[in-house]
């Protein structure tokens, strides 16, 4: 590799030495200088619109975007000068001038960038008059709810949509100051091209797009004495919800976790890993099917709902490769309602099933109508990685000090395998763990299969299984996800078995975690969750005893026919609102 | 103050001398001779040539053009555009309206010279959308030229191949800025970007590209054919030659006029247009369109030119020159233009889509007697923010005309008292 040209340059008088190529703010930040920023993020494109990381720079009679301006040598910047204090000022009256300023009963209130800034800035009133004129977005499905009154016009939610996931669902409408962030025609995001993965609303610096809130509807359950609400919680959720409460990126806080929901109140806690488990167990032997009897190959992972979404929407006609196996939540959901609900004598209009899921298409998942039976949902309420740490907040849960504890049973116990479930990769590992000693009648030596592991965008690998050679592809983000599909429509592509997922790292860094979260801190949760997995001696999904108890107890087999009544399920193509 | 007459027939020479919808015509009265001869010569020598008599570019900018082809010629890449910016959207600006009606074959010809300079196999004519009875005229002269050889592919059997493009947008003010306009020809919306990169580097579709006006190329054939000097012959200093400008307003003749470096304002407005309306007083006059500063009577006996502009407090820029005679106040006009550019900005960084915003609604206030020192103050810096921090030229020269009134004009910022 040729060496890194460095440049020398000064801010503030203070000397520092970046690599050619970087910004200003970046260079800044080397030195402890937070430039003020609301358009920028590490992980986008440069925008350069809010201008409110505009710096001087000698020489130059007007400011420079610091989000946008490559350092030179001997460039000399000051952030600290009246005149940009008076223009950060300045273009955060002006921004909150059309802003609708209902901070105190706003969802986003204390997790807001702009907010943060106005408080930095010593911003207590706006002292312009308020021009904000979009007030309404109609808000209809179960995942995603839109203020625009609140959009800043940063286009990072546009970027999420367009760059990182290719589906360009929201855009900008209109021109000067009727400009706005929008889904076409302003309906309802379900509506459109949207597939609900929630990368905007990770995105957004306000309270612009966000989860639709499901906690109070939560709580209410929790204090009504008839429910036996349980809940259970994604792989991801354990590696990720640290952030939300004060941690460091990439804590694992299972036990914490497990502590915090039964302090809440829930019945009891369980783990969505045992589910991930229940998943390898027929998504693995419905590969088997589909190899030995000629099936629709490649077969395609469906745990991932943004993923689901997008195929029903976007690719209607590759339904077939999809597997049919339900997600672990939603096969969580089935069992729940009718193995556990029958074990423990449980009423089905007492019994309540909560999701912690790091996902915000999750809520439309648990919404589907062929997602339960006899006018009850299997999950009756999933709530984001997010919305959990408001409640541990508005409980009062000092997540630091309380002690750690364990799963309860019988669904509780989860394997390494899943466990790894929450990682780009981690299904299709799973998965091989599990084939291979079906085919092969021997245990994968070693157990991580190194080559599906990694934050690259599609990965390749190819397996020998018992003389078959099995060649696998991972993807992540649904801009990839296109890229594979297009090969397979255009028969140029040998695969048998791809995993993907829609958000980019997996769901460790779905839209439902917790705000702030960069490709950087999703790579360290991907390591925790390798950590966690490498830290347990059950490590196969066919192996934990409690999925070996819920065959031989109820289900019979994988792909018996109660499997397939209640394990798996259809897809059907979805129109957008405006198609004709 | 100079002896030298008020008009000159360079830029205009073909005006009238052809009939603008034949070749045949054009080429009677020498048309394309100067790209035959352009064509022999070693492109840098064509920039020299130009930069010699300092061209600087007819859009607004100003930029040294001979400088600009030469660095565009140092950018070597396969495929490379030239783009001419008709869209000429500054208000009472209509000076390249003229010369596309008059004399289209020879914008065509300056722009294949630049084709040639630059090494650019394509140009893209970027036409105003209101001027879209002008198409017909353009595409003509483009198929007229294509079929003699003159455009296309082995121009003349010189190896040297150019085809030319005609693109309108929507109509927006903005898209006047190269950026903005090279994203609605590639069918985007039509928002500035930030630069770096520069144009030049990567432009349209991502290749090189030079930029230049309707009148920076209708020089450049005449520049080729001028052996006996006479462009160099008017003007001294950093303004050489002649200008086209657009006079309008409260003038008994608007019109475009081909004027050489030095005239002086008062000869413009009362020799050229004929003094104002009625014989009334002048209580303004905005300089190049409506992002331009404006100044008072006091500005008569400047000399038209860069530098003595500069000095007098306003800019050449698009050409335009209005008069606003005492039946309008100040406010009046800053209203006006305000309401333009809260109009016509695209709405992406915040200091211009709500900075316009702001003081349009001062403005208001200060017109109807009810603003308040605060509101003064925050006018102010509003718009200091829009002018340093902006994305565009759009945003950062917005203001122009009410800063330049802040200092010609102290009297309508004072309180008390509707105007």
């Amino acid at each position: 590799m040729a060496e890194e040209v460095m440049i020398n340059l000064k801010i503030n008088d203070i000397p520092v030495s970046v690599p050619k190529g970087t910004k200003i703010i970046e260079a800044a930040k080397k030195i402890g200088i937070d430039i003020p920023h609301l358009c920028y993020h590490p992980d986008q494109r440069v925008k350069a619109r809010c201008r409110i990381c505009s710096v001087e720079v000698k020489g130059k009679n007007r400011l420079l975007a610091s989000c946008s301006t490559e350092v030179w040598e001997g460039m000399e910047v000051h952030t600290e000068t009246e005149i940009v204090r008076d223009t950060q000022v300045g273009i955060l009256q002006l921004i909150m001038a059309d802003h609708n300023q209902d901070c105190l009963t706003c969802a986003k209130n204390g997790n807001c960038d702009l907010q943060t800034l106005c408080s930095r800035f010593n911003i207590q009133k706006s002292s312009l008059p308020n021009v904000c004129k979009y007030k309404t977005a109609p808000n209809t499905n179960p995942s995603l709810v839109r203020d625009p009154s609140k959009c800043i016009k940063c286009g990072r939610c546009i970027r999420a949509c367009k760059d990182a996931q290719g589906v360009q669902a929201i855009g900008f409408s209109g021109r000067s100051h009727n400009l706005v962030a929008t889904m076409p025609f302003n309906m309802d995001m379900a509506k459109t091209d949207c597939i609900l993965c929630g990368q905007c609303s990770l995105v957004c610096p306000t309270g612009a797009i966000m989860e639709k809130d499901d906690t109070r509807k939560v709580l209410d359950w929790l204090q009504d004495p008839s429910k036996h609400v349980i809940v259970q919680i994604a792989p991801a959720v354990r590696v990720s919800l640290g952030d939300a409460l004060g941690l460091k990126p990439g804590s694992i806080v299972t036990g914490q976790m497990v502590t915090a929901l039964k302090m809440l109140g829930f019945d009891k806690v369980f783990d969505t890993n045992f589910a991930a488990d229940l998943t390898i167990m027929e998504e693995g032997h419905e590969l088997l099917h589909r190899i030995q009897n000629g099936g629709t190959l490649p077969m395609i992972t469906s745990c991932s709902p943004g993923w689901v979404n997008y195929l029903e929407k976007h690719y209607p006609e590759m339904i077939p490769h999809l597997s049919t196996a339900k997600s672990p939540m939603s096969m969580f959901g089935a069992i729940a309602k009718t193995y556990y609900a029958e074990k423990m004598g449980i009423r089905l209009d007492d019994l309540i099933t909560v999701s912690i899921m790091p996902c915000t298409a999750k809520k439309y998942e648990a919404a589907r109508p062929e997602m339960g039976r006899h006018g009850h949902q299997d999950v009756d309420a999933v709530l984001t990685t997010r919305e959990l740490a408001k409640l541990i907040k508005y409980v009062g849960i000092r997540f630091d000090m309380i002690p750690e504890n364990t799963f309860d049973s019988p669904l509780g116990t989860g394997s390494g395998a899943g466990a790894i479930f929450g990682a780009t990769g981690g299904v299709m590992e799973a998965a091989l763990r599990t084939v291979y000693e079906k085919v092969t009648g021997k245990e994968a030596t070693p157990l991580e299969f190194e080559d599906v592991r990694g934050f690259d965008g599609i990965k390749e690998a190819t397996y020998d299984l018992g003389g078959t050679q099995v060649k696998v592809a991972i993807v992540h983000t649904l801009k990839n996800a296109k890229v594979i599909l297009d090969k397979i429509k255009c028969g140029e592509c040998d695969y048998t078995f791809i995993e993907v997922m829609a958000c980019p790292g997996g769901c460790i860094g779905g839209g439902g975690q917790p705000y702030g979260t960069t490709n950087e801190i999703r790579r360290k949760r991907i390591a925790a969750l390798y950590e966690i997995d490498k830290g347990l001696t059950l490590r196969k999904s066919h192996e934990n005893p409690d999925i070996i108890t819920l065959y031989k107890e109820f289900l019979g087999e994988p792909l018996s026919e109660k499997s397939h009544h209640l394990l798996h399920t259809h897809y059907t193509q979805v129109h957008k609102a405006y198609e004709f | 103050m100079s002896n030298q007459p008020l008009t000159a027939g360079f830029i205009t020479k073909n005006f009238g001398r052809y009939n603008p919808m034949s070749l045949d015509s054009y080429l009677s009265i020498g048309g394309y001779e100067a790209l035959k001869k352009a064509i022999k010569m070693d492109g840098e020598d064509i920039a020299t040539l130009i930069a010699n008599v300092k061209v600087k570019g007819r859009g607004g900018a100003a930029y040294d053009m001979g400088k600009k082809w030469s660095q565009s010629r140092a950018v070597i890449k396969p495929k490379k555009v030239v783009i001419c910016n008709a869209d000429e959207g500054e208000p009472c600006t209509f000076k390249d309206r003229e010369v596309i009606k008059n004399d289209p074959f020879n914008l065509i010809e300056g722009m294949t010279i630049c084709g040639h300079v630059v090494n650019a196999q394509d140009g893209y004519i970027y036409l105003r959308e209101e001027y879209r009875h002008l198409r017909e005229r353009l595409q003509n002269a483009i198929d007229q030229a294509t079929e003699k050889n003159l455009l296309g592919d082995n121009i003349l059997g010189t190896g040297f191949s150019f085809h030319i493009h005609l693109y309108s947008g929507a109509g927006a003010y903005v898209c006047g800025e190269g950026t903005a306009l090279i994203r609605s020809i590639e069918g985007k919306g039509g928002r500035p970007r930030m630069k770096p990169p520069f144009m030049k580097v990567s432009g349209l579709f991502a290749l090189p590209t030079t930029v230049n006006n309707v009148e920076s190329f209708a020089i450049v054939p005449h520049l080729l054919m001028d052996d006996k000097g006479y462009y160099g012959s008017f003007g001294s200093g950093e303004s050489i030659g002649t200008k086209l400008i657009s006079v309008a307003g409260n003038v008994n003749n608007p019109g475009v006029y081909e004027i050489p470096f030095g005239t002086t304002v008062r000869d413009i407005i009362y020799g050229l247009a004929g003094g104002v309306k009625d014989g009334r007083k002048i209580r303004l006059i905005q300089f190049g369109g409506a992002s331009g500063k404006i100044s008072d009577e006091r500005i008569l006996d400047t000399p038209y030119t860069y530098d003595d502009l500069k000095a007098a407090g306003v800019t050449v820029g698009s050409g335009a020159i209005l008069v606003i005679d005492d039946r309008t106040t100040v406010l009046e006009f800053l209203r006006h233009t305000q309401d333009f550019f809260v109009h016509e900005s695209c709405g992406q960084c915040t200091p211009c889509r709500e900075g316009n915003l702001h003081i349009q609604i001062i403005l208001k206030k200060l017109a109807e007697g009810t603003a308040t020192p605060d509101d003064l103050r925050y006018m102010k810096k509003i718009a200091t923010v829009m002018t340093t921090a902006s994305l565009c030229g759009l945003g950062e020269s917005a203001q122009n005309a009410l800063f330049s009134a802040m200092e010609v004009f102290p009297e309508t910022f004072k309180l008390g008292g509707a105007h």
